[in-house]
This record gives C-alpha cells, sequence and structure tokens, in this order.
C-alpha cells in the first residue's frame, strides 16, 4: 500500500464522516462546519487525481465564499430545530438500509467494473507537457469560450437575483439620500420675505370680540 | 493494492447515497436540504474528476469547472429565497410552505 492509497484512504473516511454528521448533526451551524470538512477532504482526493486547479477552486470558492455565505444565513436565522426534526430518527433505519442499498450495490458494479489503474497520456498532447491549470485555461479559452461567457452571465443573473430578492426599503429606517443632499440650494432651506420696517396698526376692535388669538403667527 | 478508476467512482457513490439519506431525512429543514444537494453535486464532480483523471482527457475538469459556476448561482438564490422566506413566514419548514394551495 503506497502514500497515495494511503492518503486516499484516510480523506474518503474523513470525507464520508463529515457527509454523515452533515445529514445527521442537530445544530446547523455545525452542518455548516462538517460540510466545509467535507469540501476541503474532496479537494485533497482531486490533489490525488491531479487535478490541481480545480481542488484549489473548491477551497477558494467553496470553503471561502459559498460556505461562509450559508454560515452566515444559518447563524441569521433563528430556526426551532425541535419541529423540524420530528420523524428524523423514527425514519433512520429506512434511509439508512436504502442508503447502505445504494452504496453497495453501486460500488459492487464500480469496483468489478472500472479496473483502470495507470492514466494515459494526456490525449492530443504533443508538445511539452503543461501544468493542469495552464490545459485547463487553455481548454476553456478555445474551445469553450462560449460556454465560459455563459457561466459569467449566469453569475451576473445570479448576483442580481439575489440582490433584487433580498432587497427591501424599511418603512422605519431613517435613511439619508445623499444625491438629495448635495443637490439642495439655499433657496430650498431658507426664503427670505420683504417686510415693510412700519405697519399699520390693525383698526380697534370693540371689546366683545378682542379676544387674544389663539394661534401666534408662525415665524417664517 | 493500487487505487483504481473503481474506488474514486465507489467514494462518490457512497457520497451520493449519504446525501440521498440526507434528503429524505430532514425534508423539512431546507437549509439542510440546500446542503445535502451542494453535497450531491460534489458527488458528480468527484466522479467527473476520477474520469478526467483515468481518461486523459481535461474536458471532464471543464465540465466540473461549469458545474461549481452553477452550483455557486444556485446556492446564491437559493439561500436568498431561504432569506425571504424567514422574513415572511418566520420559519423554514417545507410543510408550511403550503400557501400556492399546489
Amino acid at each position: 500500500m503506497d502514500v497515495q492509497t494511503g492518503f486516499f484512504y484516510l480523506f474518503s473516511l474523513v470525507l464520508l464522516f463529515a457527509a454523515f454528521r452533515v445529514v445527521t448533526a442537530r445544530n446547523p451551524v455545525h452542518a455548516v462546519l462538517y460540510l466545509m470538512l467535507a469540501f476541503s477532504q474532496a479537494s485533497g482526493i482531486w490533489f490525488l487525481l491531479q487535478a490541481e486547479f480545480l481542488a484549489i477552486t473548491l477551497v477558494l470558492v467553496y470553503l471561502g465564499a459559498v460556505m461562509v455565505l450559508f454560515l452566515f444565513v444559518v447563524m441569521m436565522l433563528d430556526i426551532n430545530m425541535d419541529t423540524l426534526r420530528e420523524g428524523f430518527w423514527k425514519h433512520f433505519p429506512l434511509a439508512a438500509a436504502l442508503g447502505a442499498l445504494i452504496a453497495l450495490e453501486m460500488a459492487a458494479v464500480l469496483m468489478g467494473g472500472f479496473r483502470i489503474t495507470e492514466a494515459p497520456a494526456v490525449l492530443g498532447q504533443v508538445t511539452a507537457p503543461v501544468s493542469n491549470a495552464k490545459a485547463l485555461g487553455i481548454l476553456l479559452y478555445t474551445d469553450y469560450l462560449m460556454p465560459i461567457q455563459m457561466g459569467a452571465v449566469i453569475l451576473l443573473v445570479a448576483m442580481i437575483a439575489a440582490i433584487a430578492l433580498t432587497l427591501r426599503e424599511r418603512k422605519d429606517s431613517k435613511a439619508i439620500n445623499p444625491s438629495i443632499q448635495v443637490r439642495v440650494r439655499a433657496a430650498d432651506r431658507l426664503s427670505i420675505r420683504k417686510v415693510g420696517v412700519t405697519q399699520a396698526g390693525a383698526a380697534p376692535q370693540p371689546l366683545a370680540a378682542a379676544a387674544p388669538d389663539p394661534a401666534p403667527q408662525e415665524n417664517k | 493494492m493500487t487505487l483504481t478508476l473503481g474506488h474514486y467512482l465507489s467514494l462518490g457513490a457512497m457520497l451520493f447515497a449519504l446525501s440521498v439519506i440526507g434528503i429524505f431525512l430532514n425534508r423539512k429543514n431546507l437549509i439542510v436540504l440546500l446542503m445535502a444537494i451542494e453535497l450531491m453535486l460534489l458527488a458528480v464532480n468527484m466522479n467527473f474528476v476520477a474520469f478526467s483523471h483515468f481518461l486523459g482527457d481535461m474536458r471532464g475538469q471543464v465540465f466540473v469547472f461549469f458545474i461549481l459556476t452553477v452550483a455557486a448561482a444556485e446556492s446564491a438564490i437559493g439561500l436568498a429565497i431561504l432569506v425571504l422566506l424567514f422574513r415572511n413566514k418566520n420559519s423554514i419548514n417545507v410543510d408550511e410552505l403550503n400557501s400556492l394551495k399546489g
């Protein structure tokens, strides 16, 4: 058993344990943390398969961005787990039996059917061998240029959709609008009124009607 | 005992089975459902990378690249919908999502 095989079994065991804990963990924050562990182990296995670019992408994009987004959302929500998990252990034996059946059947077929051990020389590689990232880049930016543009559009649409879905105007927030603030002129805030120096007094009223004015003149 | 393609494919199958029983067990918890879908996509990606390595064809890794892109978009929109749902119903229980009466 060489080093590569040992690492494969190590990564696989930790990966399967982490995946099991993701689906059985009581606390969703723990589930997200176990999912991060699972992705890091998968990244290790992809390193064994000499897919370095994708392994690093998995760590950067998945562990660094998507899982942190999950973690934020899980911590933001106040979830009552007890109602969400009712019937969990009642269905567990059936689910475990089904899962074991699926895994054993597929493993039996796959272990017998795919006995390739050696990676062949990379197809179409007649020149000097290049690194994995460079080979992937050459392929992406020649044959797959159109799909990669569509992938970019998908990411843009996802970003706009996520912002548009979660954006809301709170009625009780007292935010200021900077553009209106900048555009304000002196005339909007202060109005100057010409008032004569002397004014004629009001005509003398009869005493019975001379009630004091209840609303004093507002000082403009 | 050297590693064959079957080892990696079996690992992907076991991961897929685990996420299937995760979906089966956590039918009510939307956030664990999303996480189980991520695990499923990881299992699929594992198969793609394994085939790409053992058949010597880089196109499998290109496909994994696009799956990662779509999965990132999917989880971003899924989590946005989840936040919106929690804001409106104050719960993420799938059983309570019956207002469409479908």
